[in-house]
């Protein structure tokens, strides 16, 4: 259907709208603890001070809008966190003026944390006790960019909503909260107080939560008696009924489940800065209910969709700085939004809704939120093809994820096969059973990175400073095996000073940063009495993300054949040959690129070598206990972390120049996969994708492959393909490298080209120069 | 012998494909997209856009046969557009016995042959990994060339692992070949691409060096036998693009009982590289592909027939 004309008007204030930082939620939350000098518990303290912020904000009803609410006081503005990350004022000039993904700083905006905020924060913020709780050998290994923290400008986040809000008002969340309250047992349970304190901030959060419908529904009263234009004035006083009745009550149509929703998503983005915002989850099977074409026509429900989509666009993700901006340098906040897959007995997950949502991402084309379509062998081809259809318009999205390895995966790390069957993606590729797990990813780690130390027996030739174990002088190892085993023991080192560095974080947030009104969510929680941050949730991992796996395998497999089998070449002419960044070696650089077995072509003696860095990694992290009596799982992605960590990685024996990009995902070596899609799809599935929490797949055609239906099913079967092959996600980016070239020179003409890059989509020209060169250099799959 | 094996190939029949290509071909048509092909003697193929002029292989020749030439312009060539070093490196061909030193020592891998030795469990075993996307695509395998049919045995064989995977097989031929070798794979062949170049006799025997009427003959035989067959037509511009030639075409096709259909398509000048590497001259240097509206004249023309037309 045509878009209607306010919708145009809404979606394009979000696309002009500049990312504007905020000081509104600093300065409220200031004033908050200036005054609330009682004694308070720290949960209570924390959800008082959540429901000031909801009382106190600044709201507003746009012209035209349907849905109501911004998490900054208006669209495109982000509000901080100082509590997390108390920005200097230094951050602030960085922010305001950098090239790419920079907010927009009122002066008036830096004087009030001249003034008021940085006065206050100053060392109080989790940012400085977490840095300051980290060892030595933490900090140096995070300097040297060998992993990065998640938790150091951000709260933990992956939260995906089940659909516990569609048949729950908050007044129910209270009414259990109370049931709970009362059947506490003080006479033996040790922890009976802080069950009490922690779900009574729970149930002034819920409270809060009310409240702030109400004002919205107050405000749209007032301007239903103003309003002239008596379409606009019934819109108005539907509003008002929306908002009177959610977040209070369980929601009774379309209009105020999708308001519900996004007054929680509103919450939760409030309390905290959560990592990936906060998703609706299957929102095709949550809204099926509430979806009924005797009441209104299907273009009814489609501008209701427009209009939630358009509020999604409206929060670039939280002003990052330093490694967390590189690590993740976009304004994309990775909501992202299921569509088919499984319903929780196991059936097709596909309905009249998820086709509504495929047409709502095709028409509104925007970044946010972020799409994917869960795949199970039992949802029908018409549905993929629908989406492949989307794909082949070439803006990266929805993205394809198996839903049935998905399902293997979550039962593998101990769910429930219904809660697993409930679950999906989330962020990039991350797996979680929606509405009752906690899984934090923790941070990426620098695979290339720790074998480039082990060339060096622990020092970081970069700084010269010596990081890792002493694991022998490479020169003197007479076999790969000795080399691997080297690689293994650092990698175990690495992983130990990252899991206890985590640790301690995780116990932090426990401690001081309670989330009560994100608590309530999230299943078992009120019935723990526990809060999400100290183990509350069913189910609480914790993810280390892998980054490299292309680039080590073709390291690795270079050095095995030229030094150890070919012998053409010995150790200690590679690593002179690799300390000069290949000057001067340039016949010696063209032979490691091109005469070497390489990832991504279906070639078992480099694909091998790709298995042992993935159970070497594996066996490294998986199955350690957490603080929140959950375990360490992997996964496989980058975000943009990839280029971060190429920035601090010398050159490398694959024939990579020193601070160029890794490898993305567990995707080939940019270029080094010459064989077509189904082989590098091979490759990749050699991996045991069942035992990870996620893999990113990213491939490249050329539009023409795709151009007629015959490429686009073709397409389909080899989604299909990789997905009976267990591999976990796939993406694609349909432009051709002209195209690329052509929107690097002349930005201002492609201002609206949008690129897969790892996980997301985002504006061609809002990318760094590495990574759009990077992204240009991956292959570029034709047809034959 | 084979000169490739491509996977992912998506426009040599149905559904995602492997496609085999076999050296040697009695044919030898000025278009040839496959040059290196042609012969069953291994080619000697140097790609001007990777080689980094660093001489190793002017070392290495134990004949003296190659030398580094400095002063060619790289803006002739199609292939070095994209060159690392300028100049060129020539070979003597006559020279050169194809010792193949001179590839083991090239480190940017510019310098390859085309053509090698594999046995029938070699070529399966690259086949039957793909299985997967066959399955999914209803795709298969595709022995192309170079002309399959002009090694009957090897091709037999493979027809027969396939069958034995359940592998869709699909043979691409010129159809010049004694009825013989028909006889002997026909029945373990799924589907044939059966290309029909020119009407004409003489003008064919011009441009490809071999005569049409037996090529005609064994297509309406396959037709007849009730084989599955798909007719391809390049459409060269200057060559076989006349309205003539497309009547005869279109008569004769229209003339047999039943076809999966004719797939018309158009000529395209990417061979030319591989015309450089084996530094042979390209004999239709110049020629332009058929725009788009051409082929769809063309395509128009076909249909009135009541022939089947996919465009390619």
């Amino acid at each position: 259907m045509p878009i209607t004309d306010r919708i145009k008007t809404l979606r394009e204030k979000s696309l002009n709208a500049k990312e504007t930082l905020s000081s509104e939620r600093a300065e409220l939350l200031t004033a908050f603890y200036q005054q609330e000098t009682g004694l308070l518990s720290t949960p209570v303290k924390r959800a008082k001070s959540f429901a000031y912020l909801l009382e106190h904000k600044h709201i507003e009803i746009y012209p035209g809008e349907l849905m109501v609410g911004e998490k900054g006081p208006a669209p495109k503005t982000a509000p901080t966190f100082p509590e997390l990350c108390c920005h200097s004022l230094s951050d602030l000039d960085i922010l305001n003026s950098r090239e790419k993904t920079s907010f927009h700083v009122e002066p008036a905006t830096r004087r009030a944390y001249q003034e008021t905020v940085i006065p206050f924060w100053q060392n109080k913020s989790m940012r400085e006790l977490i840095l300051n709780e980290m060892t030595e050998e933490w900090k140096a290994a995070y300097e040297a960019g060998i992993f990065t923290e998640f938790m150091e400008q951000r709260a933990p986040g992956h939260t995906v909503l089940d659909d516990k809000i569609y048949h729950k008002g908050m007044l129910d969340f209270q009414a259990e909260i109370d049931r709970r309250l009362s059947a506490l047992d003080f006479l033996n349970d040790p922890e009976a107080y802080d069950k009490q304190e922690e779900l009574r901030a729970m149930h002034i959060a819920a409270g809060a939560l009310i409240r702030f419908g109400e004002r919205y529904a107050q405000m749209a009263e007032e301007q239903a008696e103003a309003e002239a234009d008596p379409l606009r004035r019934l819109e108005l006083e539907k509003i008002a009924s929306v908002c009177r009745h959610v977040p209070a009550h369980a929601p009774s149509d379309f209009h105020e489940a999708l308001q519900y929703y996004w007054f929680v998503h509103l919450g939760v983005t409030t309390e905290l800065n959560t990592w990936d915002a906060f998703c609706p989850g299957k929102l095709d099977q949550h809204l099926l209910q509430f979806y009924d074409l005797n009441k209104h026509g299907r273009e009814y429900y489609e501008e209701l969709l427009h209009s939630f989509w358009i509020k999604f666009n409206n929060q670039p993700a939280p002003p990052k700085v330093g490694v967390t901006a590189a690590e993740s340098g976009t304004y994309t906040d990775f909501a992202q939004i299921n569509i088919g897959g499984l319903r929780p007995d196991g059936s097709d997950g596909v309905n009249e809704v998820s086709y509504l949502l495929l047409d709502v991402i095709e028409e509104m084309r925007l970044l946010q939120p972020s799409s994917s379509v869960q795949v199970s062998k039992k949802n029908p081809d018409k549905f993929v093809r629908r989406a492949a259809r989307i794909i082949r318009t070439g803006f990266g999205q929805p993205s394809i994820f198996n839903a049935d390895l998905i399902v293997q995966e979550l039962v593998r790390m101990g769910k429930d096969v219904t809660d697993a069957r409930c679950g999906g993606s989330s962020g990039c590729v991350e797996v979680g059973a929606f509405g009752k797990e906690a899984y934090i990813l923790t941070g990426y780690f620098n695979l290339p990175k720790v074998l480039e130390l082990t060339l060096h027996s622990g020092i970081d030739p970069r700084t010269g400073r010596k990081l890792g174990l002493e694991t022998g002088d490479p020169r003197t190892f007479t076999s790969f095996d000795e080399l691997f085993a080297a690689f293994e023991q650092q990698v175990l080192h690495f992983v130990d000073i990252k899991v206890r560095g985590n640790n301690v974080i995780e116990n932090l947030y426990a401690k001081y940063m309670p989330s009560p009104f994100l608590s309530l969510l999230t299943d078992d929680c009120i019935a723990r009495g526990k809060d999400y941050h100290a183990g509350g949730a069913r189910y609480n991992t914790s993810y280390i993300q892998g980054v490299g796996v292309g680039t080590m395998t073709d390291i690795l497999s270079a050095i095995k054949k030229h030094i150890f089998e070919d012998k053409v070449m010995d150790m200690s002419a590679l690593l002179s040959i690799l300390a000069s960044d290949f000057n001067g070696f340039e016949r010696e650089r063209q032979m490691l690129l091109n005469r070497t077995p390489r990832y991504g072509n279906d070639d078992d003696a480099a694909d091998n070598l790709m298995v042992r860095v993935f159970e070497a990694y594996y066996n490294a992290v998986d199955g350690r206990r957490n603080m929140r009596g959950g375990e360490y799982h992997i996964n496989l992605l980058p975000t943009t972390c990839h280029i971060y960590f190429g920035s601090v990685t010398g050159a490398t024996a694959d024939g990579r120049k020193a601070w160029t990009p890794l490898s993305e995902g567990v995707s080939p070596v940019q270029g080094a996969d010459r064989n077509g899609p189904t082989a590098a799809a091979r490759s990749v599935s050699k991996m045991d994708h069942a035992r990870t929490g996620g893999t990113l797949l990213n491939q490249k055609f050329t539009p023409q492959v795709l151009a007629n239906d015959e490429g686009l099913d073709k397409l389909v079967s080899l989604v299909r393909g990789y997905f009976k092959l267990d591999g976990h996600h796939i993406q694609f980016n349909v432009v051709d490298a002209e195209t690329l070239k052509a929107a690097q020179a002349n930005p201002g003409e492609y201002r609206s080209l949008i690129v897969r890059v790892a996980g997301y989509s985002d504006y061609f020209c809002d990318l760094s120069k590495t990574l759009q060169d990077e992204i240009i250099a991956r292959t570029e799959h034709e047809g034959f | 012998m084979i000169f490739d094996i491509k996977k992912y190939s998506i426009n040599d029949g149905p559904g995602i494909r492997t496609t085999v290509f076999f050296s040697g071909c009695p044919l030898s048509c000025l278009w040839c997209h496959n040059p290196e092909s042609i012969s069953f003697v291994p080619q000697l193929l140097h790609r001007q856009g990777r080689c980094l002029m660093c001489g190793a292989c002017v070392e290495a020749c134990p004949e003296g046969a190659i030398r580094l030439d400095f002063n060619t312009s790289n803006e002739r060539t199609a292939e070095s557009q994209n060159t690392m070093v300028p100049g060129a490196v020539l070979t003597d061909r006559q020279k050169c016995t194809r010792c193949q030193t001179c590839i083991a020592t090239c480190y940017s891998g510019a310098r390859q042959f085309s053509g090698r030795e594999v046995t029938v469990q070699e070529v399966m075993e690259q086949v039957k990994r793909e299985i997967p996307f066959y399955e999914e695509s209803d795709g298969g395998v595709t022995f192309s060339g170079g002309e399959p049919l002009i090694q009957p045995g090897f091709l037999s064989e493979l027809l027969v692992a396939c069958r034995e995977q359940e592998i869709h097989t699909a043979v691409d031929t010129s159809g010049f070949s004694n009825w013989n070798v028909f006889e002997k794979i026909r029945r373990n062949v799924d589907l044939f691409l059966y290309d029909l170049k020119l009407m004409d006799n003489a003008r064919h025997k011009e441009v490809t060096g071999v005569p049409n009427p037996v090529i005609l003959e064994n297509l309406r035989k396959l037709v007849e036998y009730q084989h599955k067959v798909l007719v391809r037509i390049p459409l060269i511009p200057g060559i076989n693009d006349d309205e003539e030639n497309l009547v005869e075409s279109a008569k004769f096709l229209a003339s047999l009982p039943k076809l999966e259909g004719v797939e018309l398509m158009g000529y395209h000048d990417i061979a030319q590289a591989k015309y450089e590497a084996l530094s042979r001259d390209y004999k239709l240097a110049g020629t332009k592909p058929p725009t788009e509206e051409a082929m769809l004249r063309a395509a128009e023309f076909l249909k009135s027939y009541n022939l089947k037309i996919i465009l390619r």
